[in-house]
């Protein structure tokens, strides 16, 4: 049985449901088949908005989850881990016995030296949560976070980490987790995507390139695909009519399409054509409730200060600020890319720049969704593909891979607690380490999805999201 | 058991049970014996080989239950499997208990088998549990065609007798409108033309669906339609696809693949040259081409690889891609730990690998421009390139000659003493001021001094008097940068490091621009020499002579006229990071610097200075650049190689494979590219499989080759003939054409499946004729009409009682919409081409970032398959309708249905270009009358007549838009200028716009892009 045909006869075990329940009477079984899409694909059959996991694995935390995704790798030294013994050993050689035989990256070849930390941390809210004074607008929401310093990661370079950190694998062709999320739980929204991917460049230092292989759905159909929406030109691709086609035209082209398209089915029978007329429809409304979403103009002047941007102008704030508008639409999984997190030289002007771009906006969407009612039952995410090293490379820091942070915070995670720690110059994850996968597990766990169960047959294997290898549910950073 | 059961139970017990039903068989009904292969091993393999299979490092209490040896030995008076005897099978107790610690599977482990597929296993050690090799890697053997009455071709006979076995017969051939437009897809990816239908609806008969056969397979767009998979499958793609995923040139491949389809080159040499073109005895240009096969993997140009990991990357992308190419199987899998359901083990994963380890390449590739290049002329500029050199060869002759006239003026010359120096003076600025905010100040000698605000990019204007008195125009200016205390580093450049990027030097003479022709430079950066200046590309910058003076000379076209008021110059700094002009000064000179009799360069004056014997040859070389005597000679030779260069730039190139000294390959455990424990292996291929010869001591790719396409090897033909299959019925008779190991699905008729397999090698590996049977079969020609019923009883169509449907390619979605509005510039062949594509589309790519220009001319028509296909950005509306990114092998495509394929027809310029010309022709050819225009246009991109209800809404439609647009004249004009292609001079904008309403519409019915 190919993956499609699962998804597919999932899909109709969901279609038999509900039918039952509408047509208040029982049918019989090989009825059913009759609804079935006898071709090759499984989108006929498939609901938009029904995933394939019918009941829960146990009880969500949460419903919908924002990652903001610090691309290029953030150091964990300049903003959540910090070492004090790093500082003191500023310029002495780094211990070969923590870097010998280890991956090094841009390092390769050259003298090994512990690089002290550029910043000083501060004590942030009750919970006293230790984070580099940089971050100065995160510390003020320090007792709402869930700070983790012992992630570890495989792959030591941009693309592959990404790709890790996004679907479990270093290789390309496997789904992301926001593909995972939707192709399991469906969508809630009819007018919007249930995946939207957001990106920004900043200014300090090169925009880390993205692959749109992050986002994708990999083997999983291409329905579960991120959508990219852009802040210049069409926010989606194509959804700008042509020049000189007013709305009602394109309105009635859609309908004309739909009612041909009506007619032909009622002669060949095929249930491609009536998923093409409901693709349609959706396409349709999006061409009105994406613009509608890019809008700002309903927001209050206090919202504009509190993320610090007027709205719309493709900076990291705007995007934290749209990230909001999508969740508040039942957006499932919206991804935050901010591209400008590799800072192999002059680490400490590229680390003020870039948390002057990230700091504010950050705590402002958490303040906001807090005050929005949002904030129990969404997953914030904050974090990097990996961290960078303790050693000098010039005045920056290499990519590292031993050990960083991240934080999360919402519905079901621990506020104003930490988790894990680095040894005392942030090379290795020595306390509770917590693997990329964990991460993964954990995420699922808040959706109430078993990571072993949530499953798509591919070349003959049941693949997931955590892969092969043992993956845990970070229990204890759970409320 | 009631469906209704079936239905509450755990979706993949009741998926399998569930699909056996539905072919209405179950292996308990079955009266014949059970077969290993069809019944037990998918039983076995689902729930038990995890833990009991052919992988040592998983596997528990000691038992292998994929080896029969092993799983009915005696275990100390007990047996797992007692052949015959299923109550004595420690097996079945083991499946069957109620016990959580004695049950298998595990309940964290796998499912539960079935009460069925407890039966079935019961029956199956009951009848001797006799087992069979896997099916795929069994022997092709001859498989006798059924008799089946009136039926005469081979493949309907095999098709026919399931039919009658199952009580089902053949749906009736297809509507000759359908037929011919399904076999206008499926041979050439193009709809049929207006002539083609009608021929064929006149007369649709056998002779003439034959002659439409012949006409396509012979068609070079067959070629191109067969190269649409194949390019999935190898992962052909034009960049690299790691990181700053930078463009490779691949595109003469992607040619001999189409080429090869074309000229029906035999599979197992189209497969030998792929992998081993290069070693053949006697390479030719279109084998080495095609080895370019062993490139196309991914590559990584990121900063801060570490090469034996991408080295590792590289060689693991490569068995994967070997493995689901020819051998169908998921050798991949082995990468990291023996394969879990086929007897693939850990070294044959890295034993095949090594047979790659010969080819010559780096893990981090800096730019795609380091990879060694192979040029493939086309032998029309091969031709050109010969007779270029030829007349080279005589031009430089003539250029060399030595005349009594030309030794006697060049000793004049050089008995002369030269003041070499030109005389520069100074040009005080009038005006200096900086557009980024930075503060310019004057000096008394002319130099100009930045300070205060230092932005990123920068523009300086400096406004410079002339001397109006001079009688002599200026010939040439001199900007010196100037080092300074107050600088960064000492300067001249306001960087960190005392550097500098100046990318332009725009300058006007009473409000005319000024041209440089030459710019030399006293010092330049590597990558940034004075000569970026005249391109406006890069620029010139210092590195690593920073801290002291350079000077950078320009020589305008035409010598400045002194009387001219000033001059202005625009100094372009946009590098970013403050790679400013610190300090500077600019200069003047009267004299001729272009005259390098007069002006010798430095090394030649020093050398006239100190004339020696052994010096001589020099100086007359260099005499010969610039006497007036040898302009013409000298001038014919410059302009034949500029010629020659030109020719040599547009000699395409792709990926070159060289073969050098095999790196050591070992294991690697868990696929651990920096654990060097594992054993060193040489090349070989897995002991289950027939062995290779290898030609010398160490079997290489071309063995592998040889190997592959051996009559012997059980799984190359099955795979590729599986796949064909699939091409023109929407599935492989195994439909897990990526895996035909024991995961994967046992085929629907097997022995057709071995029937057509030994066809093909018997035939000399013949691509067209597999082809040809398959499309004339009675099968193929069905109609896709399901009843519901029929739907009910096989709704995966693996009985073939009709002929499937679906919704076209990406690629050809394209190059229909393209080819009904004969907007489609067929040619075959070339380099890679950029459709229109969405403004800032490429935004996230970086190092370098990338500006998408879409081709002009004839190149935005091309087919979709030419398309630049950039893997982590691919086009946007192919990605749409599921063209793979071709980072790994794909086998299968997805068919998905989504809003965003809605958008891309909908709104995509490509479609609404299409839709006007399709307008435009309809309003030319279409006769004078709505409805006549309606069947036209119904004919073109159907090949039907249009319905009543589709002719009384497009009326209304129609009729609706033109009073809008009659009203409205501008947005008409709006609408019609969409696109490159010329709009129509004589059609009046409204009728043409209004049209497009009609044409829109059809263009974006799913039965425009589906294939019946």
């Amino acid at each position: 049985m190919t993956p499609q045909e699962m998804a597919q006869l999932a899909a109709l075990r969901q279609n038999r449901r509900s039918f039952l329940r509408q047509s208040g009477a029982g049918i019989g079984g090989l009825a059913l088949l009759s609804m079935l899409n006898g071709e090759q694909t499984a989108d006929a059959a498939a609901s938009l908005t029904n995933g394939v996991i019918k009941t829960l694995h146990h009880p969500p935390r949460v419903k919908r989850m924002v990652h903001l995704c610090m691309a290029g790798g953030p150091s964990h030294l300049e903003t959540l881990d910090d070492k004090p013994v790093l500082r003191e050993k500023h310029g002495q050689p780094m211990p070969e016995s923590m870097t010998k035989g280890q991956q090094i990256a841009q390092l390769q070849g050259k003298e090994l030296k512990c690089f002290a930390p550029q910043f000083e941390f501060q004590k942030y809210g009750e919970s006293g949560q230790s984070i580099s004074s940089l971050f100065s607008n995160i510390g003020s929401v320090a007792d709402d976070i869930c700070i983790l310093r012992s992630l570890h990661t495989d792959q030591i370079n941009h693309d592959p980490a990404h790709t890790l950190f996004n679907t479990g694998s270093g290789n390309s062709g496997r789904p992301s987790m926001g593909a995972w999320l939707l192709y399991g739980l469906g969508q809630e929204t009819e007018n919007l995507p249930g995946y939207v991917v957001l990106t920004s460049v900043g200014k300090g230092g090169q925009a880390q390139p993205i692959a749109a292989r992050q986002w994708h759905s990999g083997f999983l159909p291409s329905r579960f695909q991120g959508v990219q929406f852009h802040s210049t030109g069409a926010p989606v691709l194509y959804l700008n009519r042509p020049d000189g086609v007013p709305l009602k035209h394109q309105e009635n082209l859609v309908e004309t399409i739909n009612t041909l398209n009506g007619e032909f089915n009622s002669l060949v029978d095929d249930p491609e054509i009536s998923t093409r007329i409901q693709q349609y429809e959706m396409a349709f409304r999006m061409q009105t409730s994406v613009p509608e979403l890019m809008d700002f103009s309903g927001e209050t002047k206090e919202t504009f200060d509190r993320y610090g941007t007027p709205g719309g102008d493709g900076t990291y704030a705007s995007n934290c600020l749209l990230a909001r508008r999508l969740l508040e639409k039942g957006v499932r999984f919206v991804q935050v890319y901010h591209r400008a997190w590799d800072h192999h030289g002059g680490i400490k002007r590229s680390m003020e720049i870039t948390a002057n771009e990230v700091d504010k906006p950050t705590a402002a969407l958490i303040q906001d969704l807090k005050d929005r009612g949002l904030f129990e039952d969404t997953l914030i995410v904050w974090s990097g593909e990996f961290g960078r090293t303790p050693m000098a490379q010039g005045s920056g820091r290499d990519h590292h891979i031993k050990g960083f942070s991240m934080f999360l915070a919402g519905g079901g995670i621990k506020p104003g607690f930490s988790w894990g720690n680095t040894d005392e110059l942030g090379y290795n994850a020595v306390e509770n380490p917590v693997h990329v996968r964990d991460f993964h597990a954990t995420m699922l766990h808040q959706f109430g999805i078993d990571h072993k169960k949530l499953t798509y047959r591919f070349q003959g294997l049941d693949f997931r999201l955590t892969g092969v290898e043992e993956a845990h549910v970070v229990k204890e950073i759970l409320a | 058991m009631p469906l209704a059961d079936l239905l509450r139970s755990f979706p993949a017990t009741f998926l399998t049970a569930f699909s056996l039903l539905l072919l209405s068989v179950t292996a308990e009904t079955r009266a014949e014996k059970l077969s290993f292969n069809r019944d037990i091993r998918p039983i076995l393999s689902e729930h038990c080989y995890a833990c009991h299979g052919p992988d040592a490092e998983t596997r528990y209490g000691e038992l292998r239950l994929d080896d029969r040896e092993d799983a009915v030995r005696d275990r100390d008076g007990y047996h797992v499997i007692d052949a015959g005897n299923a109550d004595d099978s420690e097996l079945i107790a083991r499946v069957s208990s109620d016990d959580p610690d004695i049950v298998m599977p595990p309940a964290d482990h796998a499912e539960a088998l079935s009460p069925d597929q407890i039966a079935t296993l019961k029956r199956w050690i009951n009848e001797g549990a006799s087992y069979e090799v896997h099916w795929s890697f069994a022997p092709l053997q001859d498989v006798s065609t059924p008799e089946v009455e009136g039926v005469e071709n081979p493949i309907d006979a095999f098709i026919a007798a399931r039919l009658q076995n199952e009580d089902y017969e053949f749906s009736p051939e297809a509507d000759p409108r359908v037929l011919v437009r399904r076999l206008s897809f499926d041979l050439t990816g193009l709809p049929p033309s207006l002539e083609d239908v009608q021929t064929f609806v006149d007369n649709p008969s056998e002779e003439a669906y034959r002659a439409l056969l012949q006409k396509y397979l012979s068609s070079p767009h067959y070629g191109e339609r067969m190269a649409i998979y194949w390019l999935d499958l190898v992962r052909y793609a034009d960049t690299l696809g790691f990181h700053g995923d930078q463009e490779r040139s691949v595109s003469p491949y992607r040619d001999y693949v189409i080429r090869a389809f074309n000229e029906n080159k035999p599979f197992d040499e189209f497969t030998i040259e792929q992998l081993a073109g290069d070693l053949l005895a006697e390479p030719t240009l279109e084998s080495r081409v095609a080895s370019t096969y062993n490139r196309l993997n991914r590559a990584s140009g990121e900063g801060g690889v570490q090469p034996k990991e991408y080295l590792a990357k590289y060689a693991a992308d490569r068995v994967r891609t070997l493995g689901t190419v020819w051998l169908g199987t998921t050798v991949g899998c082995a990468e990291c730990h023996d394969h879990k359901f086929d007897p693939y083990t850990i070294k044959d994963f890295y034993s095949f690998a090594a047979f790659f380890a010969d080819i010559k390449e780096q893990g981090i590739v800096s730019g795609a421009r380091y990879i060694e290049q192979l040029p493939v002329p086309t032998p029309e500029q091969d031709r050109k390139k010969q007779d270029l050199t030829t007349r080279i060869a005589a031009a430089e002759k003539n250029y060399q000659a030595v005349s009594p006239e030309l030794q006697a003026s060049f000793d004049e010359w050089r008995g002369q003493t030269k003041d070499a120096q030109p005389q520069w003076t100074p040009l005080v600025p009038e005006q200096a001021t900086s557009a980024g905010g930075a503060t310019l100040t004057i000096g008394n000698e002319g130099e100009v001094l930045a300070s205060g605000k230092s932005p990123d990019k920068d523009t300086y204007r400096v406004v410079l008097p002339l001397n109006q008195n001079s009688a002599q125009p200026v010939r040439a200016i001199q900007i010196e940068v100037l080092p300074d205390p107050s600088l960064p580093n000492n300067g001249p450049g306001r960087a960190g490091n005392g550097n500098l990027v100046l990318q332009t030097v725009k300058a006007s003479v009473a409000g005319k621009p000024v041209t440089w022709t030459k710019a030399t430079a006293t010092h330049a950066q590597d990558g940034f020499p004075a000569d970026n200046l005249l391109k406006g590309n890069r620029g010139w910058a210092l590195l690593p002579e920073t801290g002291r003076r350079q000077a950078l000379t320009l020589i305008p076209q035409q010598p400045i006229d002194p009387q001219s008021d000033e001059l202005v110059l625009e100094l372009v700094q946009n590098h970013g990071s403050s790679h400013c002009l610190g300090k500077f000064r600019v200069l003047a000179t009267t004299d001729d610097l272009t005259d390098g009799l007069a002006f010798p360069e430095v090394s030649i004056v020093e050398l006239l200075a100190n004339q020696s014997e052994e010096k001589s040859a020099q100086l007359l070389e260099y005499y010969r650049k610039h006497t007036p005597l040898l302009t013409k000679e000298r001038n014919e030779l410059a302009q034949l190689k500029r010629e020659l260069e030109a020719l040599e730039k547009s000699i395409l190139t792709t990926l070159a494979v060289t073969a050098t000294e095999p790196r050591e390959m070992r294991v690697l455990p868990r696929g651990n590219w920096m654990d060097d424990s594992g054993e060193v292996v040489t090349p070989s291929v897995p002991e289950f499989l027939p062995a290779i010869e290898s030609r010398g001591d160490r079997a290489d790719r071309l063995d592998l080759a040889r190997w592959l396409v051996a009559a012997e090897n059980p799984l190359v033909a099955r795979t590729f003939v599986n796949r064909v299959w699939m091409l023109f019925f929407g599935q492989g008779l195994s439909r897990s054409v990526d895996d035909l190991g024991a995961q994967g699905e046992m085929p629907s008729h097997p022995e057709l499946l071995d029937w057509l397999s030994v066809e093909f090698v018997r035939s000399g590996w013949d691509v067209k004729q597999l082809v040809e049977m398959i499309v004339s079969s009675q099968t193929y020609r069905q109609s896709s009409a399901v009843s519901p019923e029929l739907r009910q009883q096989d709704p995966y169509n693996r009985l073939y009682a009709r002929q499937s449907r679906w919704r076209l390619d990406a690629e050809m979605v394209r190059d229909n919409a393209l080819s009904v509005s004969d907007l489609l510039v067929d040619s075959v062949a070339g380099p890679s081409v950029k459709p229109y594509q969405p403004a800032g589309y490429w935004a996230q790519l970086n190092f370098p970032k990338r500006d998408y220009q879409h081709s002009s001319g004839a190149n935005q028509y091309r087919r979709g398959l030419y398309t630049h296909w950039q893997r982590t950005f691919l086009h946007p509306s192919l990605l749409a309708f599921d063209a793979p990114p071709r980072e790994e092998c794909t086998a299968r495509r997805e068919r998905s249905n989504t809003p965003l394929q809605a958008l891309v027809l909908l709104n995509d310029p490509t479609y609404v270009e299409a839709a006007r010309a399709l307008s435009e022709n309809i309003l030319q050819h279409g006769g004078e009358t709505f409805e006549s225009r309606l069947d036209w246009a119904w004919e073109r991109v159907l090949a039907r007549k249009p319905t009543e209800l589709e002719t009384s809404t497009l009326q209304t439609q129609l009729e609706k838009t033109r009073r809008y647009y009659e009203q409205h004249p501008e947005e008409a004009a709006q609408v019609v200028k969409v696109g490159l292609s010329p709009v129509s001079k004589e059609l009046p904008a409204t009728e043409v716009a209004s049209w497009m309403t009609v044409t829109r519409t059809l263009l974006n019915l799913h039965e425009t892009i589906s294939r019946y």
